[in-house]
């Protein structure tokens, strides 16, 4: 695993926050990280719902050694916060999650969401302006007719680079629950929005219709013991998708096979541990987060402690099992006190799915080669963040007695936690959250 | 919050906590020296009902967390011997009522309690959901169009209905917050019935609210009122 001891970091700060990291508003916490299908952008969304896109730079034989750096891009405002005036309720304005489209011309398309509302935007840039106009004059007012005295053609003319940020669609009011997850299909037509407890099927075209093809709300509402947690389409083929519950549980679903798809095609589950049951199984055992493989053979979920990965041919149990940070099993009931076992990580695959990443405390993150099955943790801080620096392993001390450069699960600090990360399609880049700062952290060149 | 180098008095019970859970689950292994397991297991019981009041006092709770809380909670419920009565709840100052159902339950009604608590969350989203998306470009976050639907969103606290008009306009209205339509004609019907005119910038003062809707509204209760007794003067 040779690329883990030598990743740069290049530390980014969205824009307008006060240098120092413990100073900034809740409206700057990063809430969602996701490249573009060719990695040259990087979106991030924040509470606040701000979108900032990263452009990486174009690699000169000038500047070698500033290969590939990320630079904003465009930063917009995608969603206000909201009132609902029927049911006296405010709706959060945090992005939950941000999905690209692939580029198909010049202009890039992406969906973010919050709550309850999806959007569609359009980010485009202008580089030239017509001029010379007949009818307005330079400032845009319109001329006296009496004064037009000739007829020209406008001429484009260059201007400064401008990148503007359009909303294309609006996709609202399908939700009564919070959406958690959105997916585009591979069939580029239609996408997938789902909230706690229905999936709705869209085609971008189309606003003000969405098709329901989940929906696990029960007669009486008593009855509730499970929600959706996360949803994701297969990477290749259109007709599949699968869900993720509260209850550790994961459904495939064939839409070929009904239009509402409640009954699973493939229902994935590992049978409970009974020497690890406690009061809170049913908490750890939430899937947080589900993510097909880029071969589309393999589903990689997230639970509180743990990341597995499932093949697809076998339902019973995963193939592989990797621990995130299982000295927090012991501290399961003050996590439950302090309402952190409700956290929820999301984990990434690499470009070749052969490692896995994902967030834990301290801003610590960490990623699994499933070749070798070496592991490492590293950090997502300033102090050992200056450019060009080689990310330490860190190491967290369960018991006995403490390493120097180790640190004791009570030393841990779990108001920083790494929630969201994003693995670039083909290279080593990876983009870790770490409350309202971003790192880019990437392979060292040779 | 855990934060560095604090040792939290909690961890004792935390232990005794998962050795309880082992005990109650495997009654096969030797019988545990500490504290009664009913002591741990109520406090977490405590904390999980805390937990719930909390959640439930979000004007939208998140869904997930509610269920899980809610399902940790039967967990414990069903590990505590049948015959113990629930621990005293310091009293959260909120919805009084849920917390004396809580309070007061046995084991069996427990279920019951939170069943109800589960149904008026089913009120809070259920009954304003359009079944489809209609206009796409409506005021935020407000279903567009439909008429029972909307209107039953309104009556948040009230009891499951499945037609709303079943309990009679009386019932219907009688939740409504109506400072928000600044429309005299809304004034309880003893108060007696206003001259229209006050009732045009009322009328304005409210855009959100579908001028359809309104009128079919006015009409019902003009229409109720009628029935019964004379009209008012101006009318």
């Amino acid at each position: 695993m040779k690329c883990f001891s030598r990743y740069l970091p290049y530390i980014f700060r969205p824009p307008n926050t006060i240098l120092s990291s413990s100073c900034y508003t809740e409206a700057d916490i990063i809430s969602t990280v996701e490249f573009n299908h060719t990695g040259e952008l990087l979106a991030t969304g924040d509470k606040g719902g701000r979108v900032v896109i990263f452009q990486r730079e174009q690699e000169s034989k000038n500047q070698v050694h500033r290969r590939g750096e990320y630079n904003v891009y465009s930063t917009f405002q995608s969603h206000e916060p909201e009132f609902d005036y029927l049911k006296s309720l405010e709706i959060e304005e945090k992005i939950n999650k941000i999905r690209w489209l692939p580029q198909q011309n010049a202009a890039y398309f992406l969906l973010s969401t919050n709550d309850k509302t999806v959007k569609l935007w359009k980010v485009s840039e202008r580089d030239k302006r017509p001029e010379g106009y007949n009818l307005k004059d330079e400032e845009g007012r319109l001329r006296d007719p009496a004064t037009i005295t000739t007829l020209r053609v406008p001429v484009l003319r260059p201007m400064d680079l401008m990148v503007e940020a359009t909303p294309r669609r609006v996709f609202a009011n399908a939700h009564t629950y919070h959406i958690n997850s959105i997916s585009v299909n591979s069939d580029y037509e239609t996408y997938m929005s789902a909230d706690d407890l229905r999936i709705n099927l869209w085609n971008f075209e189309i606003t003000n219709q969405s098709f329901n093809i989940v929906d696990i709300k029960p007669a009486n509402m008593e009855e509730l013991t499970e929600v959706i947690t996360a949803a994701e389409f297969h990477p290749h083929h259109c007709n599949t998708f699968v869900y993720s519950s509260s209850k550790g549980t994961i459904r495939l679903c064939d839409m070929r096979a009904s239009a509402l798809c409640d009954r699973h095609t493939k229902f994935f589950e590992e049978p409970e541990d009974p020497s690890n049951r406690s009061f809170f199984s049913e908490i750890i055992s939430s899937i947080s987060d589900v993510k097909f493989s880029h071969s589309g053979r393999y589903i990689m979920t997230r639970d509180y402690l743990t990341v597995k990965v499932w093949d697809l041919n076998m339902e019973n149990r995963p193939i592989e099992t990797y621990q995130v940070h299982d000295y927090l099993r012991s501290k399961l009931c003050s996590l439950y006190e302090n309402d952190c076992i409700f956290d929820k990580f999301e984990c990434v695959w690499n470009g070749s799915d052969s490692v896995i990443m994902t967030g834990s405390y301290n801003n610590f993150f960490r990623m699994f080669d499933r070749n070798t099955k070496r592991d490492v943790t590293l950090e997502a801080s300033r102090e050992n963040s200056k450019p060009r620096a080689i990310l330490k392993p860190r190491k967290v001390c369960v018991g006995g007695k403490r390493r120097k450069d180790e640190i004791s699960v009570d030393s841990l600090d779990f108001s920083k936690k790494i929630l969201h990360t994003a693995w670039h399609p083909s290279e080593n880049i990876i983009a870790v959250a770490a409350t309202n700062n971003l790192y880019i952290f990437q392979d060292k060149v040779n | 919050m855990l934060s560095k180098g604090l040792k939290r008095k909690r961890e004792e019970e935390e232990k005794e906590a998962l050795e309880v859970d082992a005990w109650w689950l495997d009654p096969g292994l030797p019988a545990v020296t500490q504290a009664p397991p009913t002591l741990a297991s109520s406090s977490l019981f405590d904390l999980s009902v805390l937990k719930l009041h909390h959640s439930l006092r979000q004007s939208e709770p998140d869904l997930r967390h509610l269920v899980l809380v809610v399902n940790t909670l039967r967990r414990i419920q069903a590990s505590m011997a049948p015959a113990v009565t629930l621990p005293p709840v310091p009293s959260p100052p909120i919805v009084p009522n849920v917390a004396d159902n809580l309070l007061a339950s046995s084991d069996a009604t427990l279920s019951a309690s939170m069943a109800s608590l589960l149904e008026d969350l089913s009120h809070i989203e259920g009954l304003s959901q359009a079944p489809q998306p209609l206009a796409d470009e409506g005021p935020p976050g407000r279903p567009v169009g439909g008429t029972s639907p909307n209107l039953g969103a309104l009556d948040l606290l009230g009891p499951a209905t499945g037609c709303l008009l079943d309990d009679g306009l009386e019932g219907l209205f009688e939740d409504i917050d109506t400072s928000m339509y600044d429309s005299e004609l809304w004034v309880p019907a003893s108060e007696g019935l206003k001259p229209a005119p006050e009732d045009g910038p009322g009328k304005e003062g409210a855009p959100e609210l579908d001028e359809a809707e309104l009128d079919y509204l006015m009409d019902m209760l003009v229409g109720t009122q009628a029935l019964e007794r004379p009209p008012g003067p101006g009318r």
